[in-house]
Protein backbone atom coordinates (compact mmCIF):
# COMPACT_ATOMS: atom_id res chain seq x y z
CA UNK A 1 0.00 0.00 0.00
CA UNK A 2 2.37 2.60 0.95
CA UNK A 3 4.98 1.85 -2.05
CA UNK A 4 1.53 2.24 -4.37
CA UNK A 5 0.82 5.58 -2.46
CA UNK A 6 4.66 6.73 -2.71
CA UNK A 7 4.66 5.56 -6.70
CA UNK A 8 1.24 7.52 -6.71
CA UNK A 9 2.46 10.41 -5.97
CA UNK A 10 5.89 10.59 -7.59
CA UNK A 11 4.35 9.95 -11.51
CA UNK A 12 2.62 12.71 -12.66
CA UNK A 13 -0.30 10.93 -13.83
CA UNK A 14 -1.68 6.87 -14.82
CA UNK A 15 -0.18 7.07 -18.65
CA UNK A 16 3.25 7.72 -17.32
CA UNK A 17 2.87 5.07 -14.86
CA UNK A 18 2.47 2.05 -17.56
CA UNK A 19 5.93 2.69 -19.58
CA UNK A 20 7.46 3.99 -16.62
CA UNK A 21 11.21 3.75 -17.16
CA UNK A 22 13.54 2.71 -13.93
CA UNK A 23 12.22 4.92 -11.09
CA UNK A 24 15.04 7.15 -10.08
CA UNK A 25 14.28 8.72 -13.79
CA UNK A 26 11.43 9.19 -13.06
CA UNK A 27 11.63 11.00 -9.37
CA UNK A 28 14.37 13.02 -11.05
CA UNK A 29 12.30 13.78 -14.65
CA UNK A 30 9.16 14.84 -11.92
CA UNK A 31 11.40 16.83 -9.84
CA UNK A 32 11.95 18.77 -13.05
CA UNK A 33 8.49 19.17 -14.39
CA UNK A 34 7.86 20.05 -10.28
CA UNK A 35 9.96 22.94 -10.84
CA UNK A 36 8.20 23.64 -13.80
CA UNK A 37 4.94 25.04 -11.57
CA UNK A 38 7.19 28.08 -9.82
CA UNK A 39 8.12 29.52 -13.00
CA UNK A 40 4.91 31.94 -12.92
CA UNK A 41 5.05 32.92 -9.53
CA UNK A 42 9.13 33.19 -9.78
CA UNK A 43 8.77 35.11 -13.15
CA UNK A 44 6.25 37.80 -11.28
CA UNK A 45 8.05 38.27 -8.15
CA UNK A 46 11.19 39.16 -10.28
CA UNK A 47 9.40 41.17 -12.44
CA UNK A 48 7.55 43.02 -10.22
CA UNK A 49 9.65 43.22 -6.96
CA UNK A 50 13.38 42.02 -7.54
CA UNK A 51 13.02 44.58 -10.94
CA UNK A 52 11.88 47.54 -9.56
CA UNK A 53 13.85 47.60 -6.32
CA UNK A 54 16.71 46.85 -8.23
CA UNK A 55 16.17 49.80 -10.87
CA UNK A 56 15.29 52.16 -8.02
CA UNK A 57 18.13 51.53 -6.27
CA UNK A 58 20.31 51.48 -9.30
CA UNK A 59 19.39 54.62 -10.59
CA UNK A 60 20.75 56.33 -8.08
CA UNK A 61 24.27 54.32 -8.86
CA UNK A 62 24.04 54.38 -11.93
CA UNK A 63 24.66 56.97 -15.11
CA UNK A 64 25.06 56.36 -18.71
CA UNK A 65 25.41 52.74 -17.80
CA UNK A 66 28.31 53.36 -15.31
CA UNK A 67 28.70 53.04 -11.81
CA UNK A 68 29.36 56.33 -10.15
CA UNK A 69 29.12 57.68 -6.81
CA UNK A 70 28.54 61.26 -8.18
CA UNK A 71 25.05 61.17 -7.40
CA UNK A 72 25.68 59.66 -3.67
CA UNK A 73 26.58 63.41 -2.91
CA UNK A 74 23.17 64.66 -2.90
CA UNK A 75 22.96 62.48 0.49
CA UNK A 76 25.14 65.35 1.76
CA UNK A 77 22.86 68.05 0.36
CA UNK A 78 21.63 70.68 3.37
CA UNK A 79 17.92 70.43 1.60
CA UNK A 80 18.09 66.78 1.35
CA UNK A 81 19.95 65.91 4.84
CA UNK A 82 17.31 68.32 6.57
CA UNK A 83 14.38 65.89 5.07
CA UNK A 84 15.65 62.94 5.99
CA UNK A 85 16.25 64.45 9.17
CA UNK A 86 12.90 65.74 9.40
CA UNK A 87 11.69 62.14 8.46
CA UNK A 88 14.01 60.68 11.23
CA UNK A 89 12.51 62.81 14.31
CA UNK A 90 8.73 62.46 12.89
CA UNK A 91 9.13 59.06 12.88
CA UNK A 92 10.77 58.65 16.33
CA UNK A 93 9.03 60.51 17.46
CA UNK A 94 5.65 59.21 16.38
CA UNK A 95 6.91 55.65 16.97
CA UNK A 96 8.38 56.68 20.21
CA UNK A 97 4.60 57.80 21.66
CA UNK A 98 2.71 55.27 19.67
CA UNK A 99 4.40 52.53 21.12
CA UNK A 100 3.91 53.86 24.81
CA UNK A 101 0.53 54.66 24.26
CA UNK A 102 -0.26 50.84 22.02
CA UNK A 103 1.38 49.18 24.76
CA UNK A 104 -1.51 51.15 27.41
CA UNK A 105 -4.04 49.48 25.79
CA UNK A 106 -2.68 46.15 24.96
CA UNK A 107 -2.30 46.19 28.76
CA UNK A 108 -6.15 47.37 29.63
CA UNK A 109 -7.20 44.78 26.76
CA UNK A 110 -5.11 41.67 28.38
CA UNK A 111 -7.25 38.77 29.25
CA UNK A 112 -10.33 39.40 27.57
CA UNK A 113 -12.11 37.20 25.62
CA UNK A 114 -10.85 36.62 21.63
CA UNK A 115 -13.80 36.41 20.29
CA UNK A 116 -15.66 38.58 22.32
CA UNK A 117 -17.38 42.38 21.11
CA UNK A 118 -14.68 44.49 22.16
CA UNK A 119 -11.33 42.76 20.70
CA UNK A 120 -13.29 42.02 17.45
CA UNK A 121 -14.15 45.39 17.30
CA UNK A 122 -10.63 46.74 18.18
CA UNK A 123 -8.55 44.49 16.31
CA UNK A 124 -10.73 45.53 12.90
CA UNK A 125 -10.57 49.08 13.82
CA UNK A 126 -6.69 48.71 14.50
CA UNK A 127 -6.12 47.09 11.31
CA UNK A 128 -7.66 49.74 9.23
CA UNK A 129 -6.42 52.71 10.91
CA UNK A 130 -3.00 51.31 10.86
CA UNK A 131 -3.09 49.72 7.30
CA UNK A 132 -5.38 51.34 4.85
CA UNK A 133 -5.96 54.61 6.44
CA UNK A 134 -3.34 56.62 4.12
CA UNK A 135 -5.06 59.23 2.51
CA UNK A 136 -8.46 59.33 4.31
CA UNK A 137 -6.48 59.67 7.87
CA UNK A 138 -5.70 63.44 6.61
CA UNK A 139 -9.18 63.99 5.27
CA UNK A 140 -10.65 62.86 8.48
CA UNK A 141 -7.51 65.47 10.31
CA UNK A 142 -9.17 68.09 8.02
CA UNK A 143 -12.60 67.88 9.22
CA UNK A 144 -11.24 67.60 12.71
CA UNK A 145 -8.37 70.54 13.15
CA UNK A 146 -8.56 72.06 9.72
CA UNK A 147 -7.91 75.70 9.96
CA UNK A 148 -10.93 77.20 8.00
CA UNK A 149 -13.46 74.34 8.69
CA UNK A 150 -12.18 71.81 11.33
CA UNK A 151 -15.00 70.97 13.84
CA UNK A 152 -12.69 71.07 16.56
CA UNK A 153 -10.82 73.89 15.69
CA UNK A 154 -14.10 75.46 15.66
CA UNK A 155 -15.56 74.38 19.39
CA UNK A 156 -11.92 75.61 20.72
CA UNK A 157 -12.10 79.04 19.01
CA UNK A 158 -15.51 78.97 20.65
CA UNK A 159 -13.62 79.28 23.75
CA UNK A 160 -11.16 81.47 23.28
CA UNK A 161 -8.48 79.12 22.27
CA UNK A 162 -6.75 79.62 18.55
CA UNK A 163 -4.98 76.84 17.51
CA UNK A 164 -3.59 78.17 14.42
CA UNK A 165 -2.70 81.61 15.83
CA UNK A 166 0.85 80.67 14.62
CA UNK A 167 0.54 79.67 11.52
CA UNK A 168 -1.42 76.50 9.91
CA UNK A 169 0.67 74.18 10.63
CA UNK A 170 -1.16 71.26 10.43
CA UNK A 171 -0.51 71.62 6.35
CA UNK A 172 3.58 71.58 7.06
CA UNK A 173 5.41 69.32 9.44
CA UNK A 174 4.12 69.53 12.98
CA UNK A 175 0.38 68.76 11.35
CA UNK A 176 1.77 65.18 10.43
CA UNK A 177 2.61 64.20 14.31
CA UNK A 178 -1.29 63.71 15.16
CA UNK A 179 -2.41 62.09 11.76
CA UNK A 180 0.70 59.77 12.37
CA UNK A 181 0.47 59.33 16.46
CA UNK A 182 -3.22 58.36 15.04
CA UNK A 183 -2.11 55.74 12.77
CA UNK A 184 0.93 53.88 14.83
CA UNK A 185 -0.61 53.72 18.03
CA UNK A 186 -3.48 51.13 15.91
CA UNK A 187 -0.23 49.37 14.64
CA UNK A 188 1.70 48.67 17.99
CA UNK A 189 -1.60 46.98 19.40
CA UNK A 190 -1.15 44.88 16.46
CA UNK A 191 1.85 44.04 16.69
CA UNK A 192 2.62 44.03 20.39
CA UNK A 193 -0.64 42.37 21.71
CA UNK A 194 0.29 38.55 20.75
CA UNK A 195 3.60 39.33 22.63
CA UNK A 196 1.23 40.51 25.48
CA UNK A 197 -1.17 37.87 25.33
CA UNK A 198 1.65 35.32 25.36
CA UNK A 199 2.43 36.30 29.16
CA UNK A 200 2.00 33.16 30.53
CA UNK A 201 -0.44 31.88 33.51
CA UNK A 202 2.17 30.07 35.30
CA UNK A 203 4.24 32.94 35.85
CA UNK A 204 1.75 35.00 37.14
CA UNK A 205 0.68 32.30 39.37
CA UNK A 206 4.36 31.54 40.48
CA UNK A 207 4.86 35.03 41.81
CA UNK A 208 1.65 35.18 43.32
CA UNK A 209 2.49 31.58 45.46
CA UNK A 210 5.77 33.70 46.24
CA UNK A 211 3.48 36.36 47.81
CA UNK A 212 4.13 39.06 45.24
CA UNK A 213 1.62 41.95 43.82
CA UNK A 214 0.49 42.42 40.87
CA UNK A 215 3.10 45.56 40.59
CA UNK A 216 5.91 42.74 41.25
CA UNK A 217 4.84 40.90 38.31
CA UNK A 218 4.80 43.44 35.60
CA UNK A 219 8.43 44.76 37.74
CA UNK A 220 10.37 41.98 37.64
CA UNK A 221 8.93 39.48 35.20
CA UNK A 222 6.41 41.04 32.76
CA UNK A 223 8.42 44.28 31.75
CA UNK A 224 11.82 42.43 30.95
CA UNK A 225 10.19 39.02 29.10
CA UNK A 226 8.24 42.09 27.37
CA UNK A 227 11.12 44.57 26.66
CA UNK A 228 12.47 42.60 23.27
CA UNK A 229 9.05 42.80 21.96
CA UNK A 230 8.31 46.25 22.93
CA UNK A 231 11.47 47.27 21.55
CA UNK A 232 11.14 45.07 17.77
CA UNK A 233 7.60 46.91 17.63
CA UNK A 234 9.09 49.66 18.24
CA UNK A 235 11.51 49.60 15.33
CA UNK A 236 8.83 48.45 13.21
CA UNK A 237 6.83 51.62 13.95
CA UNK A 238 9.40 53.54 13.22
CA UNK A 239 9.88 52.04 9.53
CA UNK A 240 6.35 52.52 9.19
CA UNK A 241 6.62 56.11 9.56
CA UNK A 242 9.33 56.53 7.62
CA UNK A 243 8.26 55.27 4.23
CA UNK A 244 4.48 56.56 5.21
CA UNK A 245 3.54 58.49 1.84
CA UNK A 246 -0.22 58.77 1.66
CA UNK A 247 -1.28 60.63 4.71
CA UNK A 248 1.74 63.26 4.62
CA UNK A 249 1.40 63.44 0.96
CA UNK A 250 -2.96 64.40 0.89
CA UNK A 251 -2.01 67.11 3.89
CA UNK A 252 1.29 68.50 2.58
CA UNK A 253 -0.08 68.98 -1.03
CA UNK A 254 2.59 70.89 -1.22
CA UNK A 255 6.43 71.14 -0.50
CA UNK A 256 8.71 68.31 0.40
CA UNK A 257 9.24 68.60 4.24
CA UNK A 258 9.89 64.45 4.67
CA UNK A 259 11.73 61.65 2.30
CA UNK A 260 8.94 60.74 0.97
CA UNK A 261 7.54 64.03 -0.64
CA UNK A 262 11.13 65.00 -1.86
CA UNK A 263 10.55 61.96 -3.86
CA UNK A 264 7.65 62.83 -5.09
CA UNK A 265 9.09 65.99 -6.10
CA UNK A 266 12.17 64.07 -7.30
CA UNK A 267 9.95 62.21 -9.55
CA UNK A 268 7.80 64.68 -10.88
CA UNK A 269 10.54 67.46 -11.82
CA UNK A 270 13.46 65.85 -13.79
CA UNK A 271 16.33 68.04 -12.19
CA UNK A 272 15.88 69.17 -8.76
CA UNK A 273 18.49 70.66 -6.92
CA UNK A 274 20.14 70.74 -10.21
CA UNK A 275 20.76 67.24 -10.19
CA UNK A 276 19.71 64.14 -12.03
CA UNK A 277 18.36 60.72 -10.87
CA UNK A 278 17.66 62.53 -7.69
CA UNK A 279 14.41 60.16 -6.98
CA UNK A 280 16.90 56.73 -6.88
CA UNK A 281 19.29 58.53 -4.75
CA UNK A 282 16.72 59.34 -2.32
CA UNK A 283 15.11 55.89 -2.45
CA UNK A 284 18.76 54.62 -1.72
CA UNK A 285 19.08 56.59 0.99
CA UNK A 286 15.17 55.17 2.20
CA UNK A 287 16.03 51.70 1.42
CA UNK A 288 19.49 52.07 3.64
CA UNK A 289 17.62 53.12 6.92
CA UNK A 290 14.73 50.70 6.43
CA UNK A 291 16.38 48.13 5.67
CA UNK A 292 18.58 48.82 8.45
CA UNK A 293 15.91 49.08 10.96
CA UNK A 294 14.21 46.18 9.60
CA UNK A 295 17.03 43.82 9.99
CA UNK A 296 17.12 45.47 13.82
CA UNK A 297 13.85 44.35 13.85
CA UNK A 298 14.48 40.22 13.03
CA UNK A 299 17.50 40.15 15.16
CA UNK A 300 15.67 41.87 17.99
CA UNK A 301 12.57 39.93 17.13
CA UNK A 302 13.81 36.47 17.21
CA UNK A 303 15.12 37.02 20.69
CA UNK A 304 11.80 38.09 21.41
CA UNK A 305 10.17 34.94 20.40
CA UNK A 306 11.73 32.93 22.38
CA UNK A 307 9.33 33.26 25.33
CA UNK A 308 6.64 32.79 22.89
CA UNK A 309 5.85 29.54 22.33
CA UNK B 1 -7.26 31.08 33.05
CA UNK B 2 -7.18 32.81 35.78
CA UNK B 3 -5.76 35.85 34.87
CA UNK B 4 -5.19 37.73 38.63
CA UNK B 5 -2.15 39.08 38.81
CA UNK B 6 -1.52 39.87 34.86
CA UNK B 7 -4.88 41.42 33.74
CA UNK B 8 -5.43 45.17 35.05
CA UNK B 9 -8.07 46.02 37.23
CA UNK B 10 -11.59 46.63 36.50
CA UNK B 11 -10.87 50.38 36.65
CA UNK B 12 -8.19 50.53 35.24
CA UNK B 13 -9.09 48.50 32.15
CA UNK B 14 -12.35 51.16 31.81
CA UNK B 15 -10.09 54.36 32.09
CA UNK B 16 -7.68 53.28 29.38
CA UNK B 17 -10.46 51.75 27.38
CA UNK B 18 -12.25 55.30 27.79
CA UNK B 19 -9.76 57.53 27.09
CA UNK B 20 -8.38 55.50 24.60
CA UNK B 21 -11.80 55.20 22.23
CA UNK B 22 -12.63 58.49 22.76
CA UNK B 23 -9.72 60.23 21.93
CA UNK B 24 -9.49 57.85 19.15
CA UNK B 25 -13.16 58.47 17.89
CA UNK B 26 -12.62 62.52 17.96
CA UNK B 27 -11.57 62.53 14.26
CA UNK B 28 -14.11 60.11 13.47
CA UNK B 29 -16.83 61.89 15.42
CA UNK B 30 -16.16 65.14 13.67
CA UNK B 31 -15.97 64.09 10.03
CA UNK B 32 -19.46 62.71 10.65
CA UNK B 33 -20.31 66.37 12.47
CA UNK B 34 -18.75 67.90 9.34
CA UNK B 35 -20.67 66.22 6.82
CA UNK B 36 -23.69 66.64 8.58
CA UNK B 37 -23.24 70.12 8.86
CA UNK B 38 -25.80 72.48 7.31
CA UNK B 39 -25.74 76.38 8.10
CA UNK B 40 -25.19 76.79 11.16
CA UNK B 41 -27.21 73.54 12.35
CA UNK B 42 -26.88 69.63 11.25
CA UNK B 43 -29.10 67.71 8.66
CA UNK B 44 -28.55 65.23 6.34
CA UNK B 45 -28.47 67.43 2.88
CA UNK B 46 -24.77 66.88 2.32
CA UNK B 47 -25.71 63.15 2.50
CA UNK B 48 -29.07 63.44 0.37
CA UNK B 49 -26.74 65.09 -2.10
CA UNK B 50 -24.99 62.55 -3.40
CA UNK B 51 -28.39 61.41 -4.85
CA UNK B 52 -28.95 64.40 -6.79
CA UNK B 53 -28.34 64.18 -10.47
CA UNK B 54 -27.30 67.59 -11.07
CA UNK B 55 -23.96 66.98 -8.59
CA UNK B 56 -22.91 63.82 -11.15
CA UNK B 57 -20.23 65.98 -12.31
CA UNK B 58 -18.42 66.57 -9.15
CA UNK B 59 -19.19 62.33 -8.13
CA UNK B 60 -18.10 61.00 -11.54
CA UNK B 61 -14.55 60.75 -10.71
CA UNK B 62 -15.01 58.68 -7.79
CA UNK B 63 -17.15 56.34 -9.56
CA UNK B 64 -14.33 55.94 -12.13
CA UNK B 65 -12.09 55.74 -8.90
CA UNK B 66 -14.50 53.23 -7.22
CA UNK B 67 -14.56 51.25 -10.83
CA UNK B 68 -11.22 51.18 -11.18
CA UNK B 69 -10.50 49.86 -7.99
CA UNK B 70 -12.90 47.22 -7.79
CA UNK B 71 -11.51 45.51 -11.03
CA UNK B 72 -8.00 46.16 -9.58
CA UNK B 73 -9.37 44.07 -6.33
CA UNK B 74 -10.52 41.22 -8.62
CA UNK B 75 -7.59 40.99 -10.83
CA UNK B 76 -5.17 41.72 -7.73
CA UNK B 77 -7.44 38.50 -5.87
CA UNK B 78 -7.01 36.51 -9.02
CA UNK B 79 -2.98 37.08 -8.73
CA UNK B 80 -3.32 35.81 -4.88
CA UNK B 81 -5.85 32.20 -5.61
CA UNK B 82 -4.21 31.99 -9.54
CA UNK B 83 -0.37 32.76 -8.55
CA UNK B 84 0.33 32.80 -4.67
CA UNK B 85 -1.69 29.81 -3.48
CA UNK B 86 -0.87 27.58 -5.89
CA UNK B 87 2.79 28.13 -5.46
CA UNK B 88 2.27 28.14 -1.68
CA UNK B 89 0.98 24.49 -2.13
CA UNK B 90 3.50 23.72 -4.28
CA UNK B 91 6.14 24.54 -1.64
CA UNK B 92 4.53 23.12 1.17
CA UNK B 93 4.05 19.69 -0.56
CA UNK B 94 7.93 19.51 -2.69
CA UNK B 95 9.84 21.53 -1.35
CA UNK B 96 9.02 21.76 2.42
CA UNK B 97 13.08 22.44 2.58
CA UNK B 98 12.43 25.97 0.95
CA UNK B 99 9.80 27.27 2.63
CA UNK B 100 12.19 29.79 4.88
CA UNK B 101 13.23 30.95 1.24
CA UNK B 102 10.15 31.22 0.00
CA UNK B 103 8.51 33.17 3.36
CA UNK B 104 11.96 35.48 3.35
CA UNK B 105 10.89 36.49 -0.24
CA UNK B 106 7.03 37.38 0.30
CA UNK B 107 7.53 39.28 3.00
CA UNK B 108 9.98 41.27 1.60
CA UNK B 109 7.49 43.99 0.25
CA UNK B 110 6.96 44.94 3.97
CA UNK B 111 10.45 46.42 4.49
CA UNK B 112 10.37 47.75 0.29
CA UNK B 113 8.76 51.39 1.56
CA UNK B 114 5.82 51.71 -1.61
CA UNK B 115 7.41 54.74 -2.76
CA UNK B 116 10.60 53.24 -3.51
CA UNK B 117 8.90 50.48 -5.18
CA UNK B 118 7.67 53.42 -7.32
CA UNK B 119 10.67 54.84 -8.10
CA UNK B 120 11.95 51.23 -9.92
CA UNK B 121 8.21 50.80 -11.20
CA UNK B 122 8.59 53.82 -13.24
CA UNK B 123 9.99 52.65 -15.79
CA UNK B 124 8.41 49.37 -16.35
CA UNK B 125 5.03 51.00 -16.55
CA UNK B 126 6.33 53.11 -19.36
CA UNK B 127 6.67 49.72 -20.97
CA UNK B 128 3.90 48.45 -20.04
CA UNK B 129 2.33 51.69 -21.34
CA UNK B 130 3.20 51.15 -24.61
CA UNK B 131 2.76 47.24 -24.82
CA UNK B 132 -0.39 46.68 -22.56
CA UNK B 133 -1.75 50.37 -22.44
CA UNK B 134 -2.00 53.01 -19.83
CA UNK B 135 -5.41 51.34 -18.04
CA UNK B 136 -5.19 51.43 -14.35
CA UNK B 137 -6.02 47.63 -14.78
CA UNK B 138 -2.23 47.16 -15.21
CA UNK B 139 -1.39 48.69 -11.53
CA UNK B 140 -2.79 45.00 -10.46
CA UNK B 141 0.64 43.47 -11.34
CA UNK B 142 2.24 45.97 -8.62
CA UNK B 143 -0.63 45.41 -6.40
CA UNK B 144 -0.03 41.88 -6.02
CA UNK B 145 3.35 42.82 -5.21
CA UNK B 146 2.06 44.91 -2.40
CA UNK B 147 -0.97 42.39 -0.49
CA UNK B 148 2.00 39.68 -0.94
CA UNK B 149 2.36 39.21 3.04
CA UNK B 150 -0.81 39.87 4.03
CA UNK B 151 -2.14 36.98 1.66
CA UNK B 152 0.71 34.89 2.07
CA UNK B 153 0.22 35.09 6.41
CA UNK B 154 -3.48 34.25 5.67
CA UNK B 155 -2.87 31.13 3.62
CA UNK B 156 0.27 29.88 5.62
CA UNK B 157 -2.45 29.97 8.50
CA UNK B 158 -5.00 27.61 6.94
CA UNK B 159 -2.18 25.12 5.36
CA UNK B 160 -0.51 25.15 8.66
CA UNK B 161 -3.76 24.11 10.08
CA UNK B 162 -3.97 21.42 7.97
CA UNK B 163 -1.69 18.10 7.23
CA UNK B 164 -1.58 18.95 3.63
CA UNK B 165 0.87 16.05 2.73
CA UNK B 166 -1.80 13.19 4.19
CA UNK B 167 -4.82 14.47 2.43
CA UNK B 168 -2.71 14.62 -0.66
CA UNK B 169 -0.89 11.54 -0.35
CA UNK B 170 -4.59 9.86 0.73
CA UNK B 171 -6.50 11.63 -2.26
CA UNK B 172 -3.68 10.01 -4.51
CA UNK B 173 -3.54 6.52 -3.09
CA UNK B 174 -7.82 6.66 -3.98
CA UNK B 175 -6.98 7.78 -7.49
CA UNK B 176 -7.20 11.36 -7.69
CA UNK B 177 -5.10 13.42 -10.53
CA UNK B 178 -3.71 16.28 -9.32
CA UNK B 179 -6.82 18.63 -10.33
CA UNK B 180 -9.11 16.96 -7.91
CA UNK B 181 -6.64 17.00 -5.25
CA UNK B 182 -6.05 20.66 -5.53
CA UNK B 183 -9.61 21.66 -6.41
CA UNK B 184 -11.78 19.28 -4.37
CA UNK B 185 -9.34 18.57 -1.93
CA UNK B 186 -7.07 21.42 -0.55
CA UNK B 187 -9.37 24.06 -1.62
CA UNK B 188 -11.95 23.44 0.60
CA UNK B 189 -9.80 22.41 3.44
CA UNK B 190 -7.90 25.84 3.12
CA UNK B 191 -11.01 27.91 2.07
CA UNK B 192 -10.81 30.44 5.68
CA UNK B 193 -7.62 31.09 4.63
CA UNK B 194 -8.30 31.79 0.76
CA UNK B 195 -11.53 33.98 1.65
CA UNK B 196 -9.24 35.93 4.52
CA UNK B 197 -6.51 36.44 1.69
CA UNK B 198 -8.89 37.84 -0.69
CA UNK B 199 -10.99 39.96 1.55
CA UNK B 200 -7.32 41.49 3.38
CA UNK B 201 -5.94 41.83 -0.22
CA UNK B 202 -9.47 43.93 -1.24
CA UNK B 203 -9.05 45.91 1.53
CA UNK B 204 -5.26 47.03 0.39
CA UNK B 205 -6.19 47.66 -2.90
CA UNK B 206 -9.26 49.86 -1.80
CA UNK B 207 -6.89 51.91 0.24
CA UNK B 208 -4.21 51.78 -1.85
CA UNK B 209 -3.09 55.41 -2.85
CA UNK B 210 1.11 55.65 -3.16
CA UNK B 211 1.21 53.79 -6.37
CA UNK B 212 -1.79 55.03 -8.35
CA UNK B 213 -1.02 58.86 -7.54
CA UNK B 214 2.39 58.82 -8.60
CA UNK B 215 2.23 56.33 -11.35
CA UNK B 216 -1.40 58.54 -12.64
CA UNK B 217 -3.91 56.29 -12.74
CA UNK B 218 -6.93 57.33 -11.28
CA UNK B 219 -8.68 54.42 -8.39
CA UNK B 220 -10.40 55.66 -5.63
CA UNK B 221 -8.06 57.19 -3.24
CA UNK B 222 -6.62 59.89 -6.11
CA UNK B 223 -10.42 60.13 -6.64
CA UNK B 224 -10.59 61.54 -3.40
CA UNK B 225 -8.21 63.72 -3.41
CA UNK B 226 -9.69 65.11 -6.61
CA UNK B 227 -12.67 65.63 -5.43
CA UNK B 228 -11.56 66.89 -2.31
CA UNK B 229 -10.63 70.24 -4.04
CA UNK B 230 -13.81 70.58 -5.41
CA UNK B 231 -16.41 69.64 -2.99
CA UNK B 232 -14.80 68.67 0.33
CA UNK B 233 -18.00 67.06 2.19
CA UNK B 234 -18.32 64.65 -0.62
CA UNK B 235 -14.52 63.64 -0.07
CA UNK B 236 -15.18 63.40 3.74
CA UNK B 237 -19.00 61.30 3.40
CA UNK B 238 -16.98 59.00 1.27
CA UNK B 239 -13.74 59.11 3.88
CA UNK B 240 -16.14 57.91 6.42
CA UNK B 241 -18.12 54.95 3.71
CA UNK B 242 -14.72 53.70 2.94
CA UNK B 243 -13.25 53.59 6.34
CA UNK B 244 -16.52 51.85 7.60
CA UNK B 245 -16.17 49.57 4.36
CA UNK B 246 -12.72 48.35 5.49
CA UNK B 247 -14.00 48.03 8.83
CA UNK B 248 -16.52 45.49 8.16
CA UNK B 249 -14.14 43.50 5.61
CA UNK B 250 -11.72 42.97 9.03
CA UNK B 251 -14.64 42.20 11.20
CA UNK B 252 -15.47 39.48 8.38
CA UNK B 253 -12.02 38.56 8.25
CA UNK B 254 -11.84 37.98 11.97
CA UNK B 255 -14.72 35.86 11.56
CA UNK B 256 -13.74 33.72 9.00
CA UNK B 257 -10.51 32.93 11.12
CA UNK B 258 -11.92 31.84 14.06
CA UNK B 259 -13.79 28.46 13.36
CA UNK B 260 -10.16 26.71 11.94
CA UNK B 261 -8.36 28.46 14.89
CA UNK B 262 -10.40 26.32 17.21
CA UNK B 263 -10.15 23.64 15.05
CA UNK B 264 -6.77 23.55 15.40
CA UNK B 265 -6.78 23.60 19.19
CA UNK B 266 -9.32 20.68 19.31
Amino acid sequence: MSAFVQTGLLTGDAGVELTAPPRQRTVRRRAKVTWLGLVPFGAYLLLFLVLPTVLAIGSGVFADGQLTMANLGALGDPVILRTFWNSTWLSLLTAVVGAVLGAAICYALLGLPETGVVRTLTDAAAGVLAQFGGVMLAFAFIATIGTQAGVVTGWLNGVGIEIFANGAWIYDLPGLILPYVYFQVPLMVITFAPAMNALKPAWAEANLTLGGTRRSFWLHIGMPVLAPSFLASLLLLFANAFSSYATAAALASQGSQIVTLQIRTALTSETLLGRQNLAGVLALGMVAVVGLVMAAYAVVQRRAAQWQS
Amino acid sequence: MNAIGIAPSRPTRWVIGILAGGTFAIPLVSTLLYTLRDGTGYSGAHWLSLFDPTRARILSPIWTGLTNSVLLAVLTVAIVLLILAPTMILINLRFPQSRRAFEFLVLLPISIPAIVLVVGLAPIYLVIGRTLGTGAWTLAFAYGITVLPFAFRAIQASIDSIDVATLTEAARSLGAGWPTVVLRVLVPNLRPGLLAASLISTAVVLGEFTIASLLNRPVLQTALLVVSKLDAYTAEMFTLMSLALATGLLILIGRIGRPSAERKQS
